[in-house]
């Protein structure tokens, strides 16, 4: 029995690889869920005067997409996100997280805008906050205000038919 | 078309290994010479053809092919040449290839160096080599084919990862590759001596020099990323257990067992299954580390990109090599006799218990490593483990290996005397001990962690004196003669040993009496530690060829005079926009000072984070790292791996050489 004994401890081993797969080490379970989304109030990028609020979504389910010009994923991210901003899926909100280097109007101007706003969060106070580990980050905020899901890492079309979907029917838009 | 003709070539590749799989293991069996000497024009062919492939991606990166995807996505006109040739390697599809290409020329050096070798045994070893290259080239052009196009081509690439543009990058990972890959020539021997049930000593002596080289190789690779990280990631540390760290350590703490226990089943016949579940083993820790730094299971500071499918595959091919290999050892094992008797006092026993707790340390390291993983698996939450576990887990475990250390080569075989090693030895450890005790208190005062790796690190260098001593007493000519004509292999393993215990003694200077300071920093302000004082002069901003860069200039001075000027970087990649740190280092035999540019305090960047580092006897490490290697290489050159040796003559229990290296 003892030389059988390698064999099992592999197999047992693989057991837990294989489920490791379809597991995302990355994401921690956030303290945000299902408790009020943190109040701000930022500049908007383009548009020095006007100040964005969480409040001004209240009474719509809406995302908030943490992204930054510097980050790759994030335009790796950036063609779903042009496609869900017409295929009239919630609101995105772009928080637009320690952009030093000044770029984000330009950059949207040129790739197409998927968001409603853009907050400027240049010291990436908001994104402590909201507990941001890295970009591109979202959250799904319901019509309370209250933060129900958080996605790391960039949404693709199988995450948000496995995630976002469910939870949007949930909600109940 | 080149990177449509790589393509190519890697599919003549596949095809190649595939004949190479098939026919010469099919021809070992049913005793076909004709089938069996397919095995090395197969095995050659299709190095040829890898090499061939490679020589096609290199092409498209030196020319800035963008329409290649695996070029624009780890490539970018600005790259400096030389970072666009080390960029194949770079990115995940290359690295594979690279991969796959250093099996190859394993597998090329094995068919070369292999007429003294039965004819059978050789179409079984490439054989099975030849079943790995099938699995890895088909994971490539299933899952990770480096020569796919892109349309439109992108007019510029997205920049190799700034963190693997040092020169420290360049050579870590093809080492780190001919370590990983050459433990497939051992574990290719071990299958085939399965499969023919020839489990004897010429099978371990065969076994030997491919496992020393491919350790050395590998311990190259992985002081190679230590030395880079320390450098590069500009925290001062060299190692930081991270799982991609551990999965490369793990292998060489299953190869440094094996080594040592092949030694005693040439010489003694005995610790068979022992040997080749250590054979197996190895490899297989270095699929698993290719598993786990490649399908994104276990999150590490190193980000490559993950894709589930990948994982995948290499798990289930994964499970199929292992899984086969071990069912096979379980199948074979009541063959495995084991001959030559032992006591409990003897060099057999002492490398015992040596493996045992490698094994141990080895089995602590893995369990930290996958922990998260399966308490993830099972639902019960997400932890992380960290430096601290395998600090106070892997130390302790590791520390009775070292002590064996300096007691097993001076053990006889078979029956060593007890009292003989005591009278041998009292000096060493009379010398060893006052070491540890006393010297913390020139230091800091007392501290165990200190004391017990000052004793450990005397212990083995003293032990290494006392074995030449040995070898040479008797010895006959003047002294310098009686060096040179020891064997090579005496020489590595002494070398190697010493090395180790150099290195031992810098980890524990560097670990308990480093010190650091982190300071607010601008124009004319000063910090002071370990006896130099840092002015901050000024910091200016410059261009690279692909990045921009704020240098701060720093003065260092030493009771009062000029000693060095240190210029600390921080650089952001103009493609990416990555910030990075370059730390500037002053290095000595003693210590390193070592200067970190962290980010800028106010707007202007005139003020600045600032971390400065003492690190005594640091370069211990990599000096001592250096002898391992240099150890390594010399034991497997010694001539009597290249002498002829007709199988049928070497007795499994070769107890003539009992008093050998």
């Amino acid at each position: 029995m003892k030389r059988w004994l390698p064999l099992l401890v592999f197999l047992i081993l693989a057991g837990f690889l294989a489920k490791g797969l379809f597991l995302n080490p990355r994401e921690v379970p956030s303290p945000l869920i299902g408790k009020a989304a943190p109040a701000f109030s930022l500049p908007v990028v383009g548009n020095a005067e006007a100040a964005f609020t969480p409040e001004s979504m209240r009474g719509q389910v809406w995302l908030l997409n943490v992204w930054a010009p510097w980050c790759v994923a994030c335009r790796q991210e950036h063609a779903f996100l042009m496609q869900l901003a017409r295929s009239g899926a919630p609101p995105i909100v772009g928080l637009n997280w320690k952009d030093k280097s000044r770029e984000a109007d330009a950059l949207l101007a040129r790739t197409g805008n998927p968001y409603r706003a853009v907050p400027d969060d240049l010291d990436g106070r908001v994104g402590i906050d909201y507990g941001v580990t890295g970009t591109p980050e979202t959250y799904l905020i319901d019509r309370d205000g209250i933060v129900r899901l958080k996605h790391v890492g960039p949404i693709d079309e199988s995450a948000w038919n496995k995630k976002f979907e469910p939870k949007l029917k949930e909600i109940g838009t | 078309m080149i990177p449509e003709l790589g393509n190519l070539a890697l599919i003549l590749a596949l095809l190649l290994a595939i004949t190479q799989a098939v026919l010469p293991i099919w021809g070992a069996q049913t005793g076909n010479a004709t089938l069996m000497r397919v095995a090395r024009p197969a095995a050659q062919g299709q190095f040829a053809f890898l090499l061939l492939a490679y020589a096609c991606l290199l092409h498209a990166f030196v020319i800035n092919d963008f329409t290649v995807v695996n070029v624009a996505r780890n490539s970018f006109s600005q790259l400096p040449v030389v970072y666009r040739v080390t960029a194949t390697w770079g990115s995940h599809e290359g690295s594979m290839l690279m991969w796959v290409l250093m099996l190859a020329f394993w597998t090329l050096a094995v068919s070369l160096f292999s007429r003294r070798l039965p004819e059978d045994m050789v179409a079984r070893v490439i054989g099975v080599m030849g079943v790995i290259s099938v699995g890895f080239i088909l994971f490539l052009l299933a899952t990770s084919n480096p020569f796919l196009r892109i349309h439109p081509a992108p007019l510029d690439g997205n920049d190799m990862n700034p963190l693997l543009q040092d020169w420290g990058m360049i050579i870590h990972p093809p080492m780190l590759y001919m370590g990983y890959v050459g433990f497939a020539v051992a574990f290719a021997f071990a299958i085939a001596a399965l499969i023919s049930g020839r489990l004897d000593a010429a099978w371990a002596r065969w076994s030997r020099p491919w496992t020393t080289v491919a350790w050395a190789f590998l311990t190259l690779g992985i002081v190679l990323g230590s030395w880079w990280a320390y450098r590069e990631l500009g925290w001062g540390g060299w190692w930081f257990w991270d799982p991609t760290e551990n999965a490369s350590f793990m292998p060489w703490i299953a190869g440094t067992a094996l080594i040592h226990s092949l030694a005693v089943t040439e010489k003694r016949g005995t610790f068979k299954a022992w040997t080749v579940l250590l054979a197996l083993s190895a490899f297989s820790l270095s699929l698993l580390g290719t598993f786990l730094v490649r399908s994104g299971v276990l999150s590490s500071v190193h980000a490559f990109a993950t894709d589930p499918s990948r994982g995948a595959f290499i798990l289930g091919f994964l499970v199929v090599v292992i899984g086969a290999s071990l069912a096979l050892y379980a199948w074979r094992a009541p063959r495995m006799i084991s001959g030559g008797d032992f006591t409990w006092f003897s060099r057999e026993s002492l490398l015992l218990a040596n493996n045992v707790v490698l094994l141990a340390a080895l089995g602590s390291v893995l369990l930290g490593t996958l922990y998260p993983l399966f308490m993830d698996a099972l639902g019960l939450g997400k932890i992380s483990v960290g430096p601290p576990y395998f600090n106070a887990v892997f130390v302790p475990l590791i520390a009775p290996a070292l002590f064996l250390m300096g007691v097993g080569p001076l053990a006889r075989w078979k029956d060593a005397s007890l009292p003989d090693a005591v009278t041998r030895l009292k000096w060493a450890l009379a010398i060893a001990v006052a070491t540890g005790l006393l010297l913390p208190f020139t230091l800091d005062g007392f501290n165990p962690w200190a004391s017990l790796g000052f004793f450990l690190a005397m212990w083995i260098a003293l032990s290494v004196l006392v074995a030449f001593r040995d070898r040479l007493k008797h010895a006959q000519g003047p002294w310098l003669e009686r060096l040179r004509r020891l064997p090579r292999g005496f020489w590595g393993m002494q070398l190697a040993h010493f090395g180790l215990a150099w290195g031992v003694a810098g980890i524990t200077l560097v670990s308990n009496y480093e010190t650091e300071r982190d300071v607010r920093m601008e124009p004319g302000s000063f910090t002071e530690l370990a006896g130099y004082r840092f002015t901050f002069v000024g910091s200016e901003e410059y261009e690279g060829p692909n990045f921009v860069a704020a240098r701060a200039t720093i003065e260092v001075t030493q009771d009062g005079r000029r000693a060095f000027t240190l210029r600390p970087e921080k650089r952001i990649y103009n493609a990416s926009g990555m910030p990075m740190t370059e730390a500037s280092l002053h290095p000595n035999f003693f210590r390193d000072i070592y200067v970190a540019l962290g980010e800028p305090l106010d707007d202007s960047h005139t003020a600045w984070a600032v971390r400065v580092y003492h690190k005594p006897f640091i370069n211990w490490l990599w000096i001592g790292a250096a002898l391992l290697v240099l150890g390594g290489f010399l034991a497997a050159s010694d001539r009597r791996y290249r002498i002829a040796v007709k199988p049928e003559t070497v007795p499994a229990a070769a107890g003539l050489k009992a008093q050998g290296a």
